[in-house]
């Protein structure tokens, strides 16, 4: 066992990567939810953003509209999902799942000439002087750019709703339906937009993984990403921060497991691999006793009735 | 413009009109879709819709629909008596494993015994391993308020682990070369789960989920536990004042599901797949909370949904090896069955007016 | 038994109808455990099924199943294929041995083919590739480049497949450099990019300058092309979008010509049930081509071993041998036998850590 072969810098600068697929997908589910909408398609939203993502980068050239690109493709998939929960008033736990069985169908019908491309390299934010600072450098300044973006998402998610009136209404809606709607908020149009930017955020994280992380496309790459980012939101009592918090003691377990792997700790393999699973549950037992609760209106139906 | 008005009764009509409805819609978009993959429309849904139960090969599928949809229904009713109160148990794959793993336990622990009380023990077992594994997220939820979602979910990733572990150590196979996965189960007369009819596909599990849509029912219409489920999930507070304890209920849902998954993952063990193995699981429990939501959450609708839900997999297999369709085809024709499923159920509830549009 | 007399009644049905209509058609199926676009195990499968209708023409129908679960599912797959006339099917995973014995065993005049199983009946033929063979050239490789005199080893599960391939490259990568040092991660699971780019981070930063993968995806290459210094090896595939960066050669499952000879055999009614265990030599396992990037000299050392295998005139597992405890396994020039190898479910001595079990 040599645990010295570990560097704690580069262990944190790994989990800053390994965490932002999910970081994404939760910051949108996090808003689809606050506005009292459960949509559980979230990997079949990753799944399609990242093979729109991956296609559009590959053909283009460019890594910045395929993210672009993966944004959108989310972000149309979410609106089948917007037109049967919000307008056909179907159930919302089957529509999501309905949803992912549908996206990884279609993803990998669009993805059967991909395989095996490489796609264009995203750029890394390579900040001159700043990443050569030592300890500080690596992890705060060398990574590629989407990995400031989910924090700076993060960061807005968080002011929009706790500051702004965009954030009240939202919350409003998905507090009480019924009150939100007699105070005259256009509760369906906010739910529709709410959803849609959850399958941006899921398409951004997928593309993530397929022109990033990866990089390459693979049928089912998101590999169940998608369900941890859903975890992650119940984790974080519905709170932006806490998102934050969650996706990196994910992903920091996940990558630290494997590097006490490495090391040749003596515990066995099943359990290091266990162990983002328990500490997560572990985390939110011992965080339970703050009761922050779901929004009021989660999974229920709205219609109007005058 | 079109909107929604909402009938003073559910419509018994469109009750049974829209499964009907939901599945020509989903024939009319598949069929553009397989043409649009350059494959004859008219075949591939028949293929998936007819080969299956009226085809030639008819007398091998019929058997197979009920194989593979029993250990749905079994789940998903389970399921959907936690729905009904409010009650999110994610992670019955994760039970179905454990009631596999302990079920097996049981077996693999006994063999080469050839006592008649092993199947029964298997069967005790299975249901314990399921209920003991639901009954996490249960505790946690009532004891600390954990949410149930997230840990129900979480524990299915350590279960396949756990499962993983089985296979590759205390499980394997001692005359399997150093291979992963268990004796199998099909070889072994006392634990094996065999068809009470030859050829009728007619194994303990089968008759279990039926016994279980029996028990669903009159649980739910003829019970008071019943009727608290009912109240839970419909006005919780409502339920608080008709002195439903709401500890209580989380404990009896999640530990009923818990078990019938548990359950459905032994007979599967015990029968059809005959083995632990790494790849044991194939996501009955995901595709359970489908089918719980399909049937309307009542248990013959969730047996009919199961039985559909069956259909499906094995005509859409059908069409795959007959009709080279690639399998992401057939998973897009199912997303879309369901998507009409859910979508045309809004006219039980409603109906469709034309209005004036207004100045308003 | 009416459900055998029901089967035998169709297939005879079938059988009569077949040898009516398309006498020379022979129809072989394939059931495959992933998709056919997952660049890795299944695409070579399909490739190679591709390799016997280009070879065979209109003479051959191939049909395939993708993405078919174990157990069960597997089962029904097959049947259905035994059903609408298949002569011969290909079933490519592990996991499909029970069902395809039973299923072997209602339709005895079908032949059938199980990739890396143990079990055989009349009708049911194995096959398996040696890649340990593939690992012996890897690990040489490896010994020689490594600066750190880290290798990292990325295992997917446990199985002595896996185990067989660590030991290969061990013992050959130790016999060019007595530093050398094996860090293994097992990411448990077959196909998981994000954990296989994680896992090859883990290994690169905790020292590692030659990455070698069990696992099908690209996710570790990219890793080492990232960062710069590292090098790797294609796995099941060529994976030749990475040979002017990190990727220095590869392993190949080379499935068509094994296909397309079992398929002639079917055609010539000279098939008969035989466990196949073939590598470099018969060309089952291809070395894809080894870049610039290595030094010539190690190329050519890695070319002569290469051949040495091919030939038959050096096995990898050669004596003197221990396993990891330090007792003994193999003497002096002794050659492991293949059911040892087969159910290898140890370490050889020097490397560290413990399998998982």
């Amino acid at each position: 066992m040599d645990l010295s072969s570990i560097n704690p810098i580069l262990l944190l600068a790994s989990l800053m990567v390994a965490a932002t697929p999910i970081l994404l997908a939760a910051l949108g589910e996090l808003v689809v939810e606050r506005a009292g909408v459960l949509n559980l398609g979230v990997e079949g939203m990753m799944i399609t953003g990242a093979i729109c993502g991956f296609a559009i980068a590959v053909e283009t050239g460019s890594p910045v509209v395929g993210f672009i690109g993966a944004a959108l493709g989310g972000a149309l998939l979410s609106l089948l999902f917007a037109g049967l929960t919000q307008f056909a008033l179907a159930n919302q736990v089957a529509s999501g799942l309905a949803l992912t069985l549908f996206g990884l169908g279609l993803s990998a019908l669009l993805g059967q000439s991909y395989v095996g491309v490489k796609p264009p390299p995203t750029a890394k934010l390579d900040i001159p002087l700043l990443g050569d600072i030592p300890v500080l450098g690596p992890i705060v300044f060398a990574h590629d750019w989407m990995v400031y973006f989910g924090l700076a998402l993060t960061l807005v998610v968080w002011a929009l709703l706790k500051f702004t009136r965009a954030g009240l209404i939202l919350r409003a809606v998905g507090e009480n339906h019924d009150a939100a709607h007699a105070l005259g908020y256009k509760v369906v149009r906010v739910r529709v937009l709410a959803i849609l930017f959850g399958g941006a955020c899921a398409g951004m994280g997928g593309a993530y993984l397929s022109l990033v992380r990866v990089p390459q496309w693979t049928e089912g790459m998101t590999a169940g990403a998608g369900w941890i980012a859903l975890a992650l939101v119940v984790f974080a009592s519905w709170k932006a921060g806490r998102v934050l918090l969650g996706a990196y003691l994910f992903g920091g377990v996940t990558v630290l497991q494997l590097n006490l792997q490495a090391a040749g700790v003596d515990i066995p393999v099943e359990y290091l691999s266990m162990s983002p699973y328990l500490i997560t549950i572990l985390v939110l037992v011992i965080l339970s006793a703050d009761r922050s609760r779901a929004p009021g209106s989660l999974g229920r139906v709205f219609h109007a009735s005058s | 413009m079109l909107r929604l008005e909402q009938r003073p009764q559910p419509s018994r009509m469109w009750v049974y009109l829209t499964p009907l409805v939901a599945v020509v819609i989903t024939m009319i978009a598949g069929g553009a879709l397989f043409a649009a993959l350059g494959k004859s429309p008219v075949e591939a849904i028949a293929t998936i819709f007819w080969e299956p139960l009226f085809g030639e090969f008819a007398f091998y599928y019929r058997p197979q629909l009920l194989v593979k949809a029993a250990p749905l229904i079994l789940i998903a009713i389970g399921l959907s008596l936690g729905f009904r109160a409010g009650i999110w148990n994610i992670g019955a794959e994760g039970q179905y494993i454990l009631g596999a793993i302990c079920g097996a336990g049981v077996a693999l622990a006994a063999y080469p015994s050839e006592n008649v009380l092993i199947f029964p023990a298997m069967i005790v077992a299975g249901a314990f391993g399921g209920w003991a594994w639901g009954m996490i997220p249960a505790l946690l939820r009532v004891k600390f308020g954990t949410n149930e979602i997230l840990v129900s979910l979480m524990l299915v990733y350590v279960a396949e682990q756990l499962l993983a572990a089985m296979s590759l150590g205390l499980m394997r196979n001692p005359e399997g070369h150093g291979f992963p996965g268990s004796r199998n189960l099909q070889q072994y007369e006392a634990a094996h789960n065999a068809e009470l009819i030859t050829g009728s596909g007619l194994h303990w599990g089968v008759a279990a989920a039926l016994i279980a849509v029996i028990f669903a029912y009159i649980l739910l219409n003829r019970h008071i536990l019943g009727y608290h489920i009912r109240l839970t999930g419909q006005a919780p507070r409502a339920a608080r004042f008709a002195g439903v304890r709401p500890n209580r209920l989380i404990l009896f849902c999640l530990g009923t599901s818990g078990a019938l998954a548990g359950l459905a993952g032994m007979f599967e063990v015990a029968g059809p797949s005959g083995q632990i193995s790494i790849d044991f699981n194939v996501g009955y429990g995901f595709t359970a909370i489908i089918v719980a939501f399909l049937g309307r959450l009542h248990p013959v609708g969730i047996m009919l949904a199961g039985l559909l839900m069956a259909l499906t997999y094995i005509g859409g297999e059908i069409a795959q090896s007959n009709l080279q369709l690639p399998a992401a085809a057939i998973q897009l024709f199912q997303g879309m069955l369901l998507f009409f499923l859910l979508a045309v159920d809004v006219l039980v509830q409603f109906r469709l007016r034309w209005i004036r549009t207004e100045a308003a | 038994m009416k459900f055998t007399r029901l089967l035998t009644g169709a297939v005879l049905a079938l059988g009569l109808a077949s040898t009516a209509i398309a006498e020379e058609k022979t129809k072989v199926g394939f059931v495959f455990v992933g998709p056919i676009g997952d660049g890795g195990w299944t695409y070579e499968h399909n490739q190679a099924r591709l390799a016997i209708e280009k070879e065979f023409g209109d003479k051959v129908e191939t049909v395939y199943v993708e993405s078919v679960a174990e157990g069960p599912d597997s089962e029904r797959v097959m049947t259905q294929m035994a059903l609408k006339g298949a002569d011969l099917i290909f079933t490519t995973s592990f996991g499909y041995m029970d069902p395809t014995i039973n299923v072997a065993k209602k339709f005895p005049d079908v032949k059938f083919e199980h990739a890396t199983g143990y079990k055989t009946a009349p009708n049911v033929s194995t096959y398996s590739a040696r890649f340990y063979e593939g690992r012996a050239v890897q690990g040489h490789i490896a010994g020689k480049m490594t600066k750190s005199n880290i290798v990292g080893y990325i295992g997917s599960v446990p199985i002595p497949e896996v185990i067989r391939g660590i030991n290969s490259a061990y013992i050959h990568a130790k016999k060019v450099n007595p530093d050398v040092e094996f860090k293994i991660v097992w990411v448990f699971e077959w196909f998981n990019p994000a954990k296989e780019a994680d896992a090859a981070k883990v290994l690169i930063e905790q020292g590692a300058d030659v990455i070698l993968q069990h696992t099908d995806s690209t996710a570790p290459l990219a890793a080492a092309e990232e960062a710069g210094n590292v090098i790797g090896f294609g796995q099941a595939s060529d994976m030749a979008a990475y040979k002017d960066g990190p990727r220095v050669s590869s392993i190949i499952d080379n499935w068509g010509p094994y296909y397309i000879a079992r398929t002639r055999a079917v055609m010539d009614g000279t098939w008969e049930s035989v466990p196949t265990w073939d590598g470099i030599g018969p060309g089952m396992v291809g070395i894809g081509e080894i870049t610039d990037r290595v030094p010539a000299d190690v190329k050519a050392e890695a070319i002569a071993l290469k051949e040495a295998i091919a030939s038959g005139e050096y096995h990898p597992f050669t004596g003197p041998l221990n396993k990891q405890d330090g007792s003994a396994w193999l003497e002096d020039g002794e050659i492991a036998d293949d059911g040892t190898l087969l159910g290898m479910n140890f370490y050889v001595e020097g490397i560290e850590g413990t399998i998982p079990q």
